[in-house]
């Protein structure tokens, strides 16, 4: 089975892609993904905060040694590097010269100040691609869904200008209409999507009485609002698709790809099994779809999805009534009640 | 214009020293620290020399290490060079007078500080380089920024010619911390000073296997004495090659300078003769006074050794009357100080030879010791004393001596400074990024080449709120003002809080332009100025303008930059340039920082001085004085006299002025000053929340600044506390009716947050509330005061009673170590104070020179205090190198004494009551009951013992009857000194098995001095010293002392395990021998919040690159293993830890690859090293050796 297939207009000898985790941190993993099969990797996030908040940290020690006669500074002229991605951007470079996949960046910014400073650093350090995570949970209830949208649009426009490599753009759900902010974007020139990333979801550690702050790993049961998006969009964008919620075995890849997805990107598997089961992802689409007679990814991509199977949005809806209505609850104290 | 440049002294001698020299040992020693702070990152950077050579720069183990290794690569044929300055020079003395000696070309650059002799001082006179002035190196002075650059390639270029040691000097701070406009010398102009056949007769002189010689000889009393007068014809000759040098240089630069240096009409009758950064200041007085008609003229020494009798004589006018010697030291005893020794000694020499014919009257004085400002009214004092019928001899100017009347008076309003510069005077905090800034505005306003510029900054003596005072001119001439600004005719005041505080219109010039950054705004500020500011504003026609710098750095994008902020408006008002001009040159200099970043970058800093611009007010000046309000004294009223007197006038900024009789003689100090000092520096403050807290002593215990007190009392006594005095219930069984209080002294507070972080209690109903939070401070402070006053009434809590084995119980111990001026967070002090907790009433404390002597013992104040009884520590700073042996002669005094006494004692007893005495003789003192107990037996036996009048026995009972209550002797200092400078003595002492208690208060680094690396400084870490990274792993100095088997050990981080903590500072001092305790000390010089310091020493344990363990030698006489390994094994990497810290992370974030390396093999010796703490933990007591005696 030919697993070719494209991304952001990269060449990829397979749609799975490692996404951004700690796992693609260390040059060793990325290593073992490329020798597991994965087609791209996407490098742990640069998150501007970060780098703000060390910024502001040196100086104010910088502020602090000033006013010691006895010293001029704690530390040697030019030691310090200025506050900045400087392991994220070593990395790449290393990355690059290491591996014969493509290697793609991750922003996770909040200015576009920010976005553009990294974003050519990135570029000049050998990224090939830049995923923007636009990470920006519109809590404050004063801030309205426009003013959401138009940030999302002037943070792709200022990447855009910046950059010459593609840029993917890495979304959550939250929109009131997802598929017109992406065809926004998608005209405003974004190369690729990344659906979706999860927002981030509060609870409450009722000993401590304090926030939970427990990573949860995303699972198969979170695949909906991808299949759903990317269904609806797919064949509907210059730019590319690429599913990212919820991946645990093949039959989630092959779901996403089924639907219309470009390629299949993968954290909580990999961080749950290791580098090495991305083999096993792959092995398990390439079975299933020799298994069905697909000869290429070109040929399974998109046969359910919402453009190939030519159904209407307001069908839609007709599933929906039909899922809850055929939906039999059971109620506590309820066995043998009747 | 030619190769101009911004500098300091220390920049611009460094920058000729490293290119003129192959290896550089060095040592860091303020003022001189920059010069090898630079050469060493320059050789990190591999910047080469002349020769094309990157030079080798080794930091030493003190200063004579650094001689020793300078003697060793001179005598092996390499260039080499060292810096230094005070008592650094004079442990450089031994080696110096076998260089000199030996004919052997070297420079040591050396910015001229005080000799501690009374006190310490880190400000610049010449005493220490008179104090060499007999080992046979040359002396060369420069006076100015420019004058050290240049006069440092010309004593390089001398010393090969000559084969005479130079000691090249420059005035410390003054010159070596100004920062002026100065012609650098380019690279070729260096080079072709520099005569390569000499550096390879210096080369072929090396000792050298393939022509040997030896050197270094012993000589018998036939030869010795000729040997030593060889070298005569090289002291005649040098004058003659420094002046060729200096004839070199003139050609290729245009700068001409001479041995003697006179300035004046060749007429004059009255001549000054003075060294260094003082003559820039006596010619430009002369200059003045002879626009006026007088005949004044300076005569300027920059060779000193050897003394050129006949340049001297040449250049001193045949007309002159009368000389006055100015010097900048004192030579107690001696008929004058040395260089008006040598004047005398050669005019009396050639008018005696009849070479002239009249002997003037010549008069010796001193100047600006340790950097007392030296102004053009001072010379010009100097000026009229000599024109007096009968001049004093042995005066002094620029203090008043009211106690041998040494003193001249000084005219106070001479002469005017130049109309045509600007000069500017910043009152700013050590914190805020004022000095940076200034520093920076230098810069930017010099570069053009139409402008000269000098920048001077003024510090106290604190580590956290320093105030900072920096004076800039700007001008159109090269500006020689080596002292002060008087008038400045621009002020600003970065810190709202001064305007309460401090006069910061004591400078202002008529018409001055005067900036404020205040929160109230223009029209509210005129009614927040206190009187005598009002009237001052008024009488003088200052302009004046406000702006709220936090906000508006808020507003315009740079929050927490300020000094951004005010740097833009003094561009804007100060009038050094055109205002659109000034401001087209900061955004030509953002463009230059930043463009690199791309043009959004660029304009945004655009918008934030467009932004801050529009926010700057002129305030209309009020017609009327309209405040009621005074600044309020420095001190409270309760204060005692002598706070109130001298104290106060330190702290008020008028120290100047304190007559010669109001200071101690011999350097003794009251305790407990800090107390007085209300900085009141913090912005948000501790709160106590009474029902949250379960009254553990957590926040107390890590308090740097013993700003958290607790006491229990009779609940009864609440009723007459004021109101918001907070209790509680003690949290303990059996004590109904019994208040708790913590009491917090926030006027005293940093705001640090470390009682917050330590705090283990959380409100069960409001999540991530504490016992304790921090608010901000707002009028909280003040509203503490009469809750503090009814605090400090309520009685102490009884020693005896007090559980002292739990951090619980030791908050209810009063600490006699308080409000401190370190930084804000330290993690030194936390252990000072529970040590003064725990022994305070009985210690004495040797504190090697550094951070801790500083904050312990730098004027204006201490906060050493004592108790209600009037006991405390007895506290003193010796020096650097030789703490244990300082603290081993406390004991040995005091062991002495306590023998003395039992004899007398014993003697006296069918006097004074055998039993009683037997009693006390024989009581055990391990227990602080133990020692309650004694203070008893002692305080009834002293009626007694004065009862028996005269007799020389009881007399000398009396005096020494205070050694039977046990002294507790305690040997503090850095790891600068126990691991480097005084581990010699270190080693001797804890060999010595003698009772003492040395507590290594260990930050890594040398943090006083600016964070160079030491012998503790790890594996990974970037220091000052180790630019590239410290490439050996840290001494482990606990197993080389658990080596000796008899000396107590312990490694304690509070912040990891305050528990182990103090049971090791009771166990160590318990320990009838030598304790050693290496405490962790978070620093800022590990670069990051200290907020999070006891965090990082937590980290620091769980790592395992901080295990914490005790090694009681005592255990060893009952049986048992004396090693407990007290914290578990590591939990998390050595990463996780330490790439929390700037000095681990700048390494990975600069050179990756050599980092990870780093990082491997500190984590690999990490390991290792806790295997082997593991075993020993697991021996049986007979694997320890050696055997020791049984303890007593």
């Amino acid at each position: 089975m030919d697993l070719a297939t494209r991304y952001l207009g990269l060449a990829l000898a397979n749609p799975l892609i490692a996404s951004s985790s700690p796992l693609t941190g260390a040059l060793d993993n990325l290593r073992r993904l490329e020798d597991a099969g994965a087609a791209a990797v996407v490098l742990p996030s640069i998150f501007e905060e970060q780098i703000a908040a060390e910024t502001a940290e040196r100086e104010r020690l910088a502020r602090l040694s000033e006013g010691f006669p006895e010293a001029s500074s704690f530390f040697p002229a030019g030691s310090v590097p200025e506050a900045g991605p400087h392991e994220q951007l070593a990395l790449i470079a290393r990355a690059r010269a290491a591996l014969s996949i493509p290697v793609i960046a991750s922003l996770n910014g909040t200015t576009e100040f920010g976005w553009i400073e990294y974003a050519r650093l990135v570029e000049q350090a050998g990224a090939q691609a830049i995923e923007i995570n636009v990470y920006f949970p519109p809590v404050e209830p004063t801030l309205d869904g426009t003013a959401v949208e138009r940030r999302h649009l002037a943070v792709l426009e200022a990447l855009k200008r910046t950059v010459s490599v593609p840029v993917a753009m890495k979304l959550t759900p939250a929109f009131s209409a997802p598929g017109a902010v992406i065809r926004a974007l998608d005209a405003a020139g974004a190369d690729g999507f990344v659906l979706f990333n999860r927002l981030y979801q509060p609870d409450i550690n009722l000993a401590a009485l304090r926030p939970s702050r427990q990573a949860i790993l995303s699972s198969r049961s979170e695949i909906g609002p991808g299949l759903l998006w990317i269904g609806a969009l797919a064949g509907r964008l210059r730019g590319s698709l690429a599913a990212g919620t919820g991946v645990e075995t093949a039959e989630e890849v092959i779901k996403y790809l089924l639907v219309g997805a470009d390629t299949v990107m993968s954290t909580a598997a990999l961080l749950r099994h290791g580098p090495a089961y991305l083999q096993a992802l792959l092995e398990g689409l390439e079975r299933w779809g020799q298994a069905r007679g697909f000869a290429s990814i070109e040929s399974l991509r998109g046969c359910m999805s919402q453009a190939a199977v030519g159904r209407a949005m307001r069908m839609e809806r007709g599933d929906y009534i039909q899922i809850l209505q055929g939906f039999t609850p059971i109620l506590p104290g309820a066995q043998g009640g009747e | 214009m030619a190769n101009r440049a911004t500098m300091d002294g220390n920049t611009a001698v460094a920058h000729v020293a490293y290119r003129v020299n192959e290896v550089c040992a060095i040592f860091p020693i303020t003022p001189s620290s920059t010069m090898a702070e630079l050469a060493d990152e320059w050789a990190a950077a591999g910047l080469r020399n002349i020769w094309g050579g990157v030079p080798v720069v080794q930091e030493m183990q003190s200063e004579g290490g650094a001689a020793g290794a300078v003697h060793g690569a001179l005598q092996s044929g390499a260039l080499t060079t060292t810096f230094t300055a005070s008592q650094g020079l004079l442990l450089m003395l031994p080696n110096m007078f076998k260089i000199a000696g030996e004919l052997t070309p070297t420079v040591f650059h050396v910015a001229a500080r005080s000799v501690a002799t009374q006190a310490l001082s880190i400000f610049g006179d010449h005493s220490d380089v008179m104090a060499v002035r007999s080992a046979g190196f040359a002396q060369l002075c420069s006076g100015s920024v420019q004058e050290a650059h240049d006069l440092a390639l010309v004593a390089q270029a001398a010393t090969l010619a000559s084969r005479m040691p130079i000691l090249h000097f420059f005035d410390g701070f003054r010159t070596s911390h100004e920062v002026n406009t100065l012609e650098l010398l380019s690279d070729t102009q260096i080079r072709a000073m520099i005569d390569d056949d000499l550096v390879r007769a210096h080369r072929a002189r090396a000792l050298d296997p393939e022509h040997p010689v030896v050197r270094g000889t012993a000589h018998n009393p036939d030869t010795f004495f000729q040997a030593r007068e060889t070298v005569n014809p090289f002291y005649a000759a040098m004058p003659g090659h420094v002046q060729d040098a200096m004839d070199r240089f003139a050609v290729l630069t245009g700068r001409a300078y001479r041995l003697f240096e006179y300035t004046g009409p060749a007429d004059a009758e009255h001549v000054v003769v003075v060294m260094g950064s003082g003559a820039e200041t006596a010619r430009a007085t002369a200059a003045a006074l002879n626009a006026r008609g007088r005949k004044l003229g300076v005569l300027q020494v920059r060779l000193f050794r050897p003394f050129g009798a006949a340049a001297f004589l040449a250049a001193l006018p045949g007309s002159v009357r009368a000389i006055a010697v100015l010097e900048r030291t004192k030579e107690p005893g001696a008929p004058g100080e040395p260089l008006y020794q040598d004047v005398v000694t050669t005019l009396a020499e050639a008018v005696a030879d009849g070479a002239r014919a009249i002997m003037p009257r010549v008069i010796g004085g001193r100047f600006g010791l340790s950097s007392k400002d030296f102004t053009p009214a001072m010379a010009g004092a100097v000026f009229d004393e000599l024109a007096r019928a009968a001049p004093r001899r042995g005066f002094t100017v620029g203090i008043d001596d009211d106690v041998m009347h040494t003193s001249l008076s000084v005219p106070m309003d001479f002469p005017p400074e130049p109309e045509d510069e600007v000069r500017a005077v910043f009152y700013g905090l050590g914190s805020d990024g004022t000095v940076g800034a200034n520093k920076n505005s230098v810069k930017i306003l010099a570069e053009d080449g139409t402008r000269y510029a000098q920048g001077y900054f003024v510090y106290d003596s604190h580590k956290s709120g320093a105030e900072t005072v920096s004076h800039l001119r700007f001008g159109p001439r090269p500006i020689r003002a080596p002292y002060l600004i008087a008038q400045a005719n621009f002020i600003a005041c970065h810190h709202w809080g001064f305007v309460g505080r401090r006069d910061i219109l004591r400078l202002a010039a008529p018409g001055a332009t005067l900036l404020l950054n205040s929160p109230f705004g223009p029209d509210l500020i005129w009614n927040h100025l206190p009187r005598a500011m009002q009237t001052r504003i008024r009488a003088l026609g200052l302009r004046l303008f406000v702006i709220d710098a936090s906000r508006t750095a808020q507003d315009v994008g740079l929050r927490g930059r300020t000094n951004t902020i005010l740097q833009t408006c003094f561009f804007a008002i100060a009038g050094v340039l055109p205002r659109a001009e000034a401001i087209e040159r900061i955004k030509h200099a953002i463009r230059k920082s930043y463009g690199a970043k791309g043009e959004e970058v660029v304009q945004r800093n655009f918008q934030a001085v467009d932004g801050t611009l529009a926010r700057l007010a002129e305030v209309p000046v009020h017609n009327a004085v309209t405040a009621t309000w005074e600044r309020p004294p420095p001190v409270s009223a309760n204060a005692p006299g002598f706070v109130q007197q001298v104290t106060a006038a330190m702290l008020d900024g008028r120290g100047d002025d304190i007559p010669v009789s109001l200071m101690p003689v011999d350097g003794t100090f009251p305790l407990g000053t800090a107390a007085f000092e209300k900085r009141d520096i913090a912005e948000d403050v501790p709160v106590w929340v009474p029902d949250v807290c379960i009254q553990c002593g957590q926040c107390g215990f890590v308090c740097p600044h013993g700003v958290i007190r607790a006491k229990y009392y009779d609940a009864g006594r609440l009723a007459d506390a004021p109101d918001g005095f907070l209790s509680a219930p003690i949290n303990a069984r059996g004590y109904p009716d019994v208040a708790f209080t913590l009491q917090l002294y926030l006027e005293d507070c940093t705001g640090c947050g470390l009682c917050v972080e330590a705090c283990p209690a959380l409100s069960p109903t409001e999540p991530g509330r504490k016992a304790i939070n921090l608010h901000h401070k707002g009028g909280r402070a003040i509203a503490e005061r009469p809750r503090i006053d009814f605090f400090e009434h309520l009685p102490l809590n009884d020693r005896a009673r007090v559980d002292l084995a739990t951090v619980r119980g030791v908050q209810f111990l009063e600490p006699l170590f308080a409000f401190s001026g370190a930084c804000a967070g330290c993690g030194e002090t936390p252990y000072l104070k529970l040590l003064s907790q725990l022994f305070g009433d009985r210690m004495m404390v040797a504190n090697a020179t550094g951070c801790s002597s500083i904050y312990g013992g730098n004027l204006p104040v201490t906060p050493w205090a004592k108790n209600a009884e009037g006991r405390g520590p007895a506290w003193s700073n010796s020096l650097f190198e030789d703490n244990a042996e300082f603290g081993l002669g406390f004991r040995l005094a005091v062991d002495q004494h306590v023998e003395l006494a039992r004899r007398l004692a014993t003697a006296l007893a069918p006097r004074l009551g055998a039993d009683d005495v037997a009693a006390m003789l024989d009581a055990p003192q391990r227990q602080e009951s133990e020692i309650r107990a004694q203070r008893a037996r002692l305080e009834a036996l002293l009626p007694r013992i004065a009862a028996l009048g005269d007799d020389p026995a009881a007399r000398d009972l009396l005096s020494v009857v205070d050694h039977l209550v046990r002294r507790s002797i305690w040997i503090v200092g850095g790891d600068g000194w126990a691991y480097d400078i005084g581990y010699g003595g270190l080693d001797h002492v804890l060999a010595s098995a003698r009772d003492v208690n040395v507590l290594v208060l260990d930050t890594e680094v040398y943090s006083n001095t600016g964070g160079q690396a030491s012998k503790a400084t790890p594996l990974g870490a970037i220091a000052r010293f180790a630019a590239a990274g410290k490439r050996t792993a840290r001494k482990d100095l606990a197993l080389q002392a658990i080596a000796y088997g008899n000396v107590y050990v312990a490694q304690v981080a509070m912040g990891a395990n305050p528990q182990q903590t103090l049971l090791a500072f009771r166990e160590a001092e318990a320990y009838p021998g030598p304790s050693l305790i290496l405490a962790y000390s978070h620093c800022i010089a590990h670069g990051y919040d200290l907020r999070h310091g006891l965090r990082q020493q937590d980290l620091a344990a769980a790592s395992g690159y901080w295990p914490l363990f005790r090694y009681n030698p005592a255990m060893r006489t009952v049986g048992e293993n004396p090693f407990r390994l007290d914290s578990p094994r590591p939990a998390i990497p050595f990463r996780d830890y330490a790439y929390n810290e700037i000095r681990y992370r700048a390494l990975a974030q600069a050179r990756p690859e050599e980092a990870a390396q780093l990082l491997a093999a500190a984590q690999t010796a990490i390991d290792e090293k806790y295997r082997t703490y593991e075993e020993m933990a697991g021996w049986h007591a007979g694997r320890f050796h050696p055997p020791v005696p049984a303890a007593t």
